[in-house]
């Protein structure tokens, strides 16, 4: 096998509350009526990477999200469900399930991910310069997603992006910094810049948490350097910053693919000649590694750092806050609308030909109607998703918001921009502006609420 | 001849500068373009040869470089230069006055002399005076060799300009990588840094000489500029168009005088007048300035191979005699005396009246006018100027050979040698590496600001423009002048030879390796490449890691270097503030201070410091002990001697700050006094680090403060119970006290 993909599905996310709930880890969120695992697991198997391995943080949410991939994937993926404990970061998590890692390469998901980017691409750029690590980054989206380890909502929800460093070829990584770092000044290593010569910083892109690992170096990292807990924070950092001067063992594994690299290391004016041979430039890295004048005076270790970026056109959020939950759940049903995997009708909407509509009830282009829903008299839905078996009362107007699965709203409500979550009975007359409403919560009838979050109390 | 005709074809209006842009009122409006050259680097890197001759009129392949720079202007439809001159104004003047740089048409070159500037601030700054400048103007320096047409820049200034009136300069840049092993360009100038933004080629950082592993950003810029490139391969030409408010900016910062150190530096820290930055990247053309030896060496090499066209020497531009391209890259004047058996090989120009000896061999150099060279002679890779005379069976290799130099017969040049102007050198002397030779006694003080090379040479001996450009006699003269020193002169270049061999240990300058010349040597280079092997050894044993996906202040992480970063910062402030304080104690011990007073400042030093009391108690006791160590102490027990008399007079003084055991407070608290172990901790250190002598009588001074009350005996047990765990060499001294220790023990058992 080639690749082994770990998708990183997270656990119960304590910034997607009220949205998340006991009954509801992240990883099952709806995203236009289906979970957002699916569309991740769909995107590794339209690329053929079907032996999976789904990481989850705690055993209960384990036990859901398994549920969920054996009866809907039973026949497509091969997939194992492995529990990790909370709280121990995208790199612990790794090295929990660390006797699961076989192939030669790990691709790495977050299972949060909504994108149309292919994995493959990633891959095939991570085999063609026998990276180390290759990741993916995207253009930053308009609305501004926000870092959050899939780990866990460690992060606040805070606005700072990725500061990158590139090299002329855009091919390889050569400087990150995420997280607080962001906030500070810029700093690069010379030593790097004086290597490439010219190195370009970008502070448009976005880690898109999809990495591909060589596993042997991985898992050195991994068992090395203990204190890791983060392989946005910690190992691609490492990693990246140690190409010139690598640490690695690197045991034997670019020979492995070029039987010549050995004998080279011993001669490297050989290799120089070989490397002009091939048509190819040589990269900095091999330049580096020979030393100037062709040659050095110990064999100079390097690793690549490889980046795949994904084109402008392509879509690519991480649902890691309520915001974005919002928005990929617009986009999906609007502007990114073939993610979906639905037909859109002639209205640009999908109605479920078992909802029932009452009369005078309008539901506008960019709708999703789940089956089995019902809708009294003279409603109006713009631009929202309406889940399964929900029981909507007459004049009610739902604009720009997600109403998720069993909810009944009384007549006469109006909802705006929220996000309604299953269970959820509004009684009559209830007005909701920005509001979360957290499964099973019952809003009083004639109530008005504004940017609030509502929910019950947990104990 | 070809470039030499179209420039003066230009006629039909500024050879397509700005003035091709399509607005026809710009048309009506438009102001001669005008450029300002600084005939004065306002540096020291040609010395000695520049103390006789400003750098601008040192010949470059036989013509001075000052003259490439205006046929450069001229032909790129400059229409009025105005040469700022300084350093040797007059020989500068005259040598413009007798070229037919003022005779030409549609090409005005003005000279503005001054006496008194010690950078280009203050030479700009004259010029705004004078109220010259009315439009955009090319600003570079007389050392400048470029063949770039200035009309792209131009438009691009201009069409920013419109769009943006802050953007008030453009700089040109092209592409250069440095060596990787040497750290500097083929140019033997260091290392640059520049951030640029790829769409609008705004500069946003500059860094050309900085000793820091890391390139520093500002925050702010991303924010901005979503994309940055940050370069490691662009050279600076030193070729800026500038707007008017370049000149006004310097008029209002009376301190710049660098343009790039100051001027640059300023503009892109400043955001106060919003002035913008570009740049603009040549990227086939030419152009370079020639900044020390090793670009001399450079270009020369450079103009000979004719990347410079039309600049080169079988094109007549200027006043330069045409010589005849052979094959080879080898160019020879018409009148030539050469040899039959003599060898002139690639890349070599040889000037006319020079005549060259039998068996001579001659490769990769440039010789003068006039030169006479004998039998024998090897010639690699040198230049030498006009009328030289080499005698017989000399080596020269890599060497600067200025006007008028003898080299006797048998004499060795080792590669990287500069012969400034008349210097002989003896019979079969050899000249060592590097080494520089003058008729001039290298300046016994040199002044380490290199800004002000040129402050001090209008007076004093060397007013170097009595030197040529008069009449032979008094050209005779100022040699007779010499002669005295010439005698004590003459051992140092061998036996009948004149001139002043320059020590090359000056510590202001670079190695001289780096400059010269001479190539770098291979064993040279190799050294390099170890130590720079090693640095990064050092730096990845360190742990210190490097900044670039720096671990997270928040991480949990041990390996964060963060802390110890915070750690330096205190330990420099406390440092920092035990000196204050030293210097405080001193000042109150001469002059008698009251305590009260001393608490007092030693009081707003702590506040302003930041500091703890306990920090105010360690550093009063280390300066009391530092001041009784100053007094003379012939042997250890008047050191003792020494310090019982300071304490009992400041006793006062070190009890403010050592709060101690109060009886109202209770016996039984204050049983782990943090400030009296503090001054243990710092005397123990004390002991071991800055006041050796003190550890033989550390037990007698103990007692000592035991007995002033100054700390009390929980404060030494606790001393010694915490010194338990330690190491055994830091027990030194717990171990020297232990009987002290006993006693106290027993004492304080016995009152219980």
């Amino acid at each position: 096998m080639d690749f082994q993909v770990v998708v990183l599905a997270g656990g119960f996310s304590k910034t997607l509350v009220p949205l998340v709930s006991k009954e509801v880890p992240k990883a099952l969120l709806p995203v236009a009526n289906r979970p957002v695992l699916s569309y991740v697991l769909e995107l590794l198997e339209q690329n053929n990477l079907k032996d999976l391995i789904v990481v989850v943080e705690s055993e209960s949410a384990a036990l859901l999200i398994g549920g969920w991939i054996s009866s809907a994937y039973v026949d497509r993926l091969h997939v194992e469900v492995a529990a990790v404990p909370e709280e121990i970061g995208t790199a612990g998590a790794l090295r929990a399930i660390d006797h699961h890692l076989t192939a030669s390469d790990i691709l790495v998901v977050s299972g949060d991910l909504v994108c149309d980017v292919p994995p493959g691409a990633v891959a095939a750029t991570h085999r063609r310069h026998d990276a180390v690590v290759t990741t993916m980054l995207c253009s930053n989206p308009v609305s501004g997603s926000t870092e959050s380890g899939s780990s866990g909502g460690k992060d606040k929800a805070k606005k700072h992006y990725n500061i990158i460093g590139l090299d002329p070829t855009k091919q390889f990584l050569l400087h990150v910094a995420s997280g607080v770092e962001v906030e500070k000044d810029v700093r690069v290593q010379k030593s790097i810049l004086r290597e490439v010569g010219q190195m370009d910083i970008r502070a448009d892109l976005m880690d898109a948490h999809m990495y591909a690992f060589k596993r042997s170096v991985l898992q050195e990292v991994l068992n090395q350097k203990e204190a890791f807990q983060s392989l946005r924070r910690d190992v691609l950092p490492y990693l990246v910053r140690s190409q010139l001067r690598s640490e690695l063992l690197l045991n034997g594994v670019q020979s492995e693919e070029n039987g010549n690299d050995k004998d080279a290391s011993q001669n490297p004016k050989i290799v120089l000649s070989q490397l002009l041979a091939n048509a190819s430039t040589p990269s900095f890295h091999e330049l580096h590694a020979l030393g100037p004048n062709g040659f050095s005076l110990s064999p100079r270790k390097t690793h690549k750092c490889c980046v795949y970026i994904a084109s402008k056109s392509n879509y690519c959020v991480r649902l890691n806050t309520i915001q974005a939950f919002s928005d990929i759940n617009r986009d999906v049903i609007g502007d990114a609308s073939h993610i979906s995997g639905y037909s859109f009708s002639a209205q640009n909407n999908i109605i479920d030909p078992s909802a029932v509509l009452g009369s005078k009830t309008t539901v506008g282009p960019q709708c999703m109607l789940g089956e089995g829903s019902q809708m009294g008299d003279k409603c109006s839905v713009k631009k929202s998703v309406i889940g399964r078996h929900c029981r909507i009362g007459s004049n009610v107007k739902i604009v720009n918001s997600i109403v998720m699965n069993h909810v009944t709203i009384g007549d006469g409500c109006s909802i705006q921009g929220s996000v309604v979550c299953s269970n959820v009975q509004l009684l009559e007359r209830v007005v909701l502006k920005d509001c979360q409403v957290g499964a099973g919560f019952v809003v009083t009838a004639g109530s008005e609420h504004k940017g609030e979050s509502l929910a019950k109390k947990e104990k | 001849m070809v470039a030499k005709k179209s420039g003066r074809n230009r006629g039909g209006g500024g050879g397509g500068t700005a003035a091709a842009t399509e607005v026809s009122v710009e048309e009506l409006a438009r102001v001669p373009l005008q450029a300002i050259l600084l005939a004065d680097s306002f540096a020291t890197k040609f010395r000695p040869i520049t103390l006789e001759r400003p750098k601008v009129l040192l010949p470059l392949v036989n013509v001075p470089m000052i003259d490439y720079t205006l046929a450069w202007l001229e032909s790129a439809g400059v229409e009025e230069v105005f040469v700022f001159c300084c350093a040797h104004a007059k020989q500068v003047a005259e040598h413009l006055e007798n070229s037919q740089w003022f005779a030409q048409p549609n090409f005005s070159v003005t000279a503005i002399e001054s006496n008194n500037a010690v950078g280009a601030g203050d030479a700009l700054r004259l010029i705004y005076e004078q109220n010259v400048i009315r439009g955009d103007f090319v600003l570079v320096s007389g050392d400048t060799v470029s063949n770039m047409s200035l009309a792209e820049a131009l438009g691009e200034h201009k069409e920013r300009r419109r769009k943006d009136s802050n953007a008030i300069m453009t700089m040109v840049i092209t592409q250069s990588k440095t060596s990787p092993t040497t750290r500097q360009s083929r140019l033997g100038t260091d290392e640059l840094f520049m951030a640029i933004d790829p769409d609008t080629k705004q500069l946003l950082y500059y860094e050309d000489k900085s000793d820091k592993g890391t390139v520093s950003l500002d925050k702010t810029l991303l924010s901005d500029h979503p994309s940055i490139y940050l370069h490691n391969d662009k050279q600076d030409c030193y070729i800026d168009i500038c707007s008017p408010e370049v000149l006004s900016t310097f008029a209002d910062n009376f301190d710049y005088q660098h343009l790039r150190r100051h001027f640059l530096k300023g503009l892109l820290d400043d955001d106060i007048m919003g002035y913008k930055i570009f740049t603009h990247e040549i990227q086939s053309n030419y152009a370079a300035r020639i900044d020390n030896f090793r670009s001399y060496d450079t270009v020369s090499k450079d103009i000979i191979q004719r990347w410079t066209y039309p600049l080169v020497p079988d094109v007549q531009f200027v006043g330069n005699s045409s010589a005849k391209l052979d094959r080879q890259g080898m160019y020879r004047a018409s009148v030539v005396g050469q040899s039959r058996s003599a060898q002139v090989g690639p890349f070599t120009v040889i000037g006319s009246g020079t005549t060259i000896g039998s068996q001579s061999q001659i490769s990769n150099s440039v010789v003068g006018e006039g030169c006479k060279i004998g039998a024998n002679v090897s010639i690699e890779g040198c230049y030498i100027w006009h009328n030289v005379t080499i005698e017989d069976g000399c080596q020269l290799k890599h060497a600067i050979v200025c006007d008028g130099v003898v080299i006797k017969s048998g004499v060795i040049l080792e590669p990287g040698v500069v012969l400034s102007y008349k210097v002989v050198v003896g019979q079969q002397f050899i000249v060592p590496a590097y080494s520089k030779v003058s008729l001039y006694q290298q300046p016994i003080k040199q002044d380490s600001d290199e800004e002000l090379e040129y402050a001090d040479s209008s007076s004093g001996f060397m007013d170097a423009s009595s030197l040529s450009g008069l009449p032979d006699k008094l050209k005779e003269e100022s040699t007779i002048q010499l002669s005295e020193s010439q005698l004590q002169a003459a051992s140092e270049v061998g036996s009948g030879g004149v001139g002043f061999i320059w020590s090359t240990s000056e510590g202001s300058h670079e190695e001289e390796w780096r400059h010269s010349v001479a190539p770098i040597p291979a064993a040279k280079l190799l050294e390099i490449m170890h130590t720079s092997n090693n640095e990064l050894e050092v730096v990845q044993q360190d742990g210190n890691l490097p900044p670039s996906g720096e671990l997270e202040r928040d991480s949990v992480t041990a390996n964060s270097n963060d802390y110890d970063d915070d750690d330096v910062d205190v330990k420099d402030d406390y440092e920092v503030f035990e000196n204050e304080v030293e210097a405080t104690f001193k000042r109150a011990l001469e002059e008698n201070i009251k305590e009260d007073d001393v608490i007092l400042e030693v009081n707003s030093l702590r506040l302003s410091y930041n500091l703890a009391t306990a920090d105010c108690s360690g550093a009063l006791f280390y300066s009391m002990m530092k001041s009784a160590l100053s007094a003379p102490h012939p042997s250890p027990s008047d050191l003792v001697k020494n310090a019982a008399t300071v304490i009992t007079k400041w006793k006062k003084l070190l009890k403010y700050y050592l709060p101690s055991i109060d009886e109202e407070v209770g016996l039984l608290i204050s049983s782990s006094d943090p400030d009296e172990i503090e001054v243990i901790l710092k005397f123990e250190e004390m002991c071991l680090e800055s006041a050796k002598e003190y550890s033989t009588v550390f037990v007698q001074i103990l007692h000592l403060l035991y007995d002033k009350d100054i700390i009390q005996e929980e404060a030494i047990l606790n001393w010694a119970s915490e010194k338990e765990g330690a190491d055994e060499t830091d027990k030194l001294f717990v171990k020297q006290a232990e009987k002290f220790i006993q006693w106290l023990n027993e004492a304080s058992e016995e009152e219980d």
